[in-house]
């Protein structure tokens, strides 16, 4: 098994935990502790991508690009990542990116559409930018649609393309025949993101790299969309302990974790009832928090907005369905 | 009765349908040519079983052939910067299905009356036709500071055209609920869903504005707007009530109005959850009508 390039988002998926709301300060304080663990990728941006500050994703409370300048200027020998949801973000966006000394971008699309990336894969590519394909909810298509969306994807010119559990309903053996087509298909790196709703973040990492990913995502303490994701020194612990030597400083990480991200928590990340409906029914981690608002407004389980969500087919993007469904919900109480 | 000569420039799936929405209407267009550049086209092949004269010359031909005073340009927006001062010439009215906006944005059910003059409209895009009528319908009772549309749409109904262009997409959207709707500042998100059985096209607009209005006026200028798209896309129509809600936003708390809307297609060529299609189509048959009447008027002379 080959040593993953480690990729730490949680000021990136960790945004939708806090509803958005890092601080140019706190950013700052933990690209310089992650840097200085020698980290070598850290992502930072809305949760929802570039661009992503909207009524339906949210509103930030800073500006982004506030936030990635005090991560490119805590950077050191770390690369500095930005997520870019093409219909969210734009051309303009990645240009700015570029200019604001952003290494990489991920480009994240619903795992069926890759072909809308295209032009965004060519902007990043021209403005120097290294480019992570994203196909989300790579649990609701076979491994061999994700194959050939991943090879779109390296056609556009992306370096690498992840697996991406949006949902945590993967399971090991769901993830290897995903993560191993991507391996057969495609002649770039091939990595995994996890999310931990049914328990198994640290252990399908552990799968993806079985079948041979060359890149895994983590955040400290597992602060991500929903319920979060493999917690960045756990899985920086078990690679030790795999004997797969990162060069990244446990003990940092540790440190990091427990006394500057443990207290910005707004909910505690267990598997609830919540987030295990969330991941049972495959809907997408960055609802959670709008389901829940929605539950309370309209008074109804969130339990049954979640499932509706997941018959539905909902995708990344659609918290403007959660308002359609709790209202449909309501209506159907009224007439009982 | 005396009808307007027209042709559709474009065969592929916007142009066959836009076909047989004019086929089936019997108002003041005649259609009088079928324009491709691939014989072998399912839309030259199914206008040819109806006997609409057809041709595989693309503008070409549509020039060599008399009589025609307006034509519907379905194909790219490259095409049409090239189409367009032929048309101009040759004194024919384009309807431009492109995003190539070569001239002004037009929305039947807004601002249609004002450019019958004018020898180029552009149609936006098939979210631009749903949701600016429905920021105009705010607009006009309470100023909007800021609005932002949701354009979801089933995957197998997006074209490659839109794909590979999906900023301009956005932007021309987000461009056209400014310029139309009246906004001050706007964005436009599409999403695109593939699950099955295809959703249906449907659309959410939040509009946040300056300050509290009269809630039951908003609704009411909703309906209205939401009736005279009606008359042209009979799918079109609002999912629940629009209700104004108290949002946080960058410049504090304001009232934010939500309306959710659902277009469902005719089901002429495109299967009916293809609303997006649908609604790009039945505009641009209305616009037709519109100056096709117009032209009618004026005793079918250009001034």
């Amino acid at each position: 098994m080959k040593t993953p390039i480690v990729t730490d988002t949680t000021l990136r998926d960790g945004s939708h935990a806090v509803s958005h709301s890092f601080t140019p300060e706190f950013v700052g304080q933990i690209v310089n502790r992650l840097a200085e663990a020698k980290m070598p990728v850290i992502e930072v941006s809305h949760g929802s991508g570039l661009g992503g500050s909207t009524i339906q994703q949210g509103f930030s409370t800073h500006d982004e690009w506030l936030l990635i300048e005090q991560a490119v200027a805590n950077k050191k020998d770390s690369k500095i990542a930005s997520l870019f949801v093409p219909g969210i973000g734009t051309r303009p966006e990645i240009l700015k990116a570029a200019e604001y000394g952003v290494d990489v971008l991920r480009v994240a699309v619903h795992c069926t559409e890759a072909d809308v990336s295209q032009q965004y894969f060519e902007q990043a590519k021209k403005s120097g930018l290294g480019t992570v394909g994203f196909l989300m909810m790579s649990h609701t298509q076979p491994a061999e649609v994700l194959a050939k969306q991943a090879k779109l994807m390296e056609s556009y010119g992306a370096d690498c393309v992840y697996v991406v559990d949006s949902a945590g309903a993967l399971v090991p053996e769901s993830v290897r025949e995903r993560v191993s087509a991507l391996k057969d298909a495609l002649s770039i790196n091939v990595g995994f993101h996890a999310h931990n709703n049914l328990g198994l973040a640290i252990g399908n990492t552990v799968a993806a790299l079985e079948a041979g990913a060359d890149q895994i995502d983590g955040t400290l303490r597992g602060l991500g969309a929903g319920v979060g994701n493999a917690p960045t020194e756990v899985l920086i612990a078990v690679l030790n302990k795999m004997k797969l030597d990162t060069g990244i400083n446990l003990t940092i990480l540790m440190d990091t974790a427990e006394e500057l991200v443990a207290p910005v928590f707004k909910y505690p990340n267990i598997i609830d009832r919540d987030n295990l409906a969330s991941g049972y029914a495959g809907v997408y981690n960055s609802f959670l928090l709008h389901v829940r608002e929605a539950a309370v407004r309209f008074d109804i389980n969130p339990v049954a907005i979640i499932e509706e969500l997941g018959r539905r087919g909902a995708v990344a993007g659609q918290e403007d369905w959660i308002l359609d469904v709790a209202l449909e919900l309501q209506q159907k109480e009224l007439i009982k | 009765m005396e009808k307007i000569k027209v042709a559709i420039l474009g065969s592929g799936n916007i142009g066959t349908d836009l076909m047989y929405k004019i086929l089936k209407t019997d108002g003041a267009m005649e259609l009088a040519l079928m324009a491709g550049i691939d014989p072998e086209s399912e839309g030259l092949k199914r206008a040819k079983e109806l006997n609409i004269p057809t041709t595989a010359e693309g503008i070409e031909g549509v020039l060599g052939t008399e009589g025609i005073r307006i034509v519907f340009d379905a194909t790219s927006a490259k095409a049409h910067m090239a189409h367009a001062p032929l048309l101009k010439n040759a004194g024919i009215i384009a309807v431009d299905l492109t995003p190539a906006a070569v001239g002004p944005y037009v929305v039947p059910a807004i601002n249609l009356g004002d450019h019958l003059e004018l020898d180029n409209v552009n149609m936006i895009s098939c979210s631009g036709q749903a949701t600016t009528p429905l920021v105009y319908a705010v607009n006009r009772i309470a100023p909007v500071k800021y609005s932002e549309i949701i354009a979801t749409i089933s995957s197998v109904s997006v074209g490659p055209g839109t794909r590979q262009n999906l900023d301009e997409f956005t932007m021309t959207t987000a461009n056209a609920c400014q310029k139309i709707g009246g906004a001050e500042t706007a964005r436009a998100i599409p999403v695109i869903n593939s699950a099955e059985p295809p959703i249906m096209m449907n659309n959410t607009v939040y509009a946040v504005l300056h300050e509290e209005t009269d809630e039951a006026a908003v609704v009411a200028s909703i309906d209205e707007v939401v009736a005279e798209v009606q008359r042209y896309v009979p799918g079109y129509r609002l999912k629940g009530k629009p209700y104004i809600d108290v949002r946080h936003t960058p410049w504090g708390e304001l009232p934010t109005v939500i309306i959710m809307n659902e277009v469902e297609g005719a089901g002429d060529f495109f299967p009916n959850y293809a609303g997006n299609l649908d609604i790009m189509t039945a505009a641009a048959q209305q616009v037709g009508e519109q100056f096709a009447s117009h032209l009618l008027k004026k005793g079918g002379v250009i001034a």
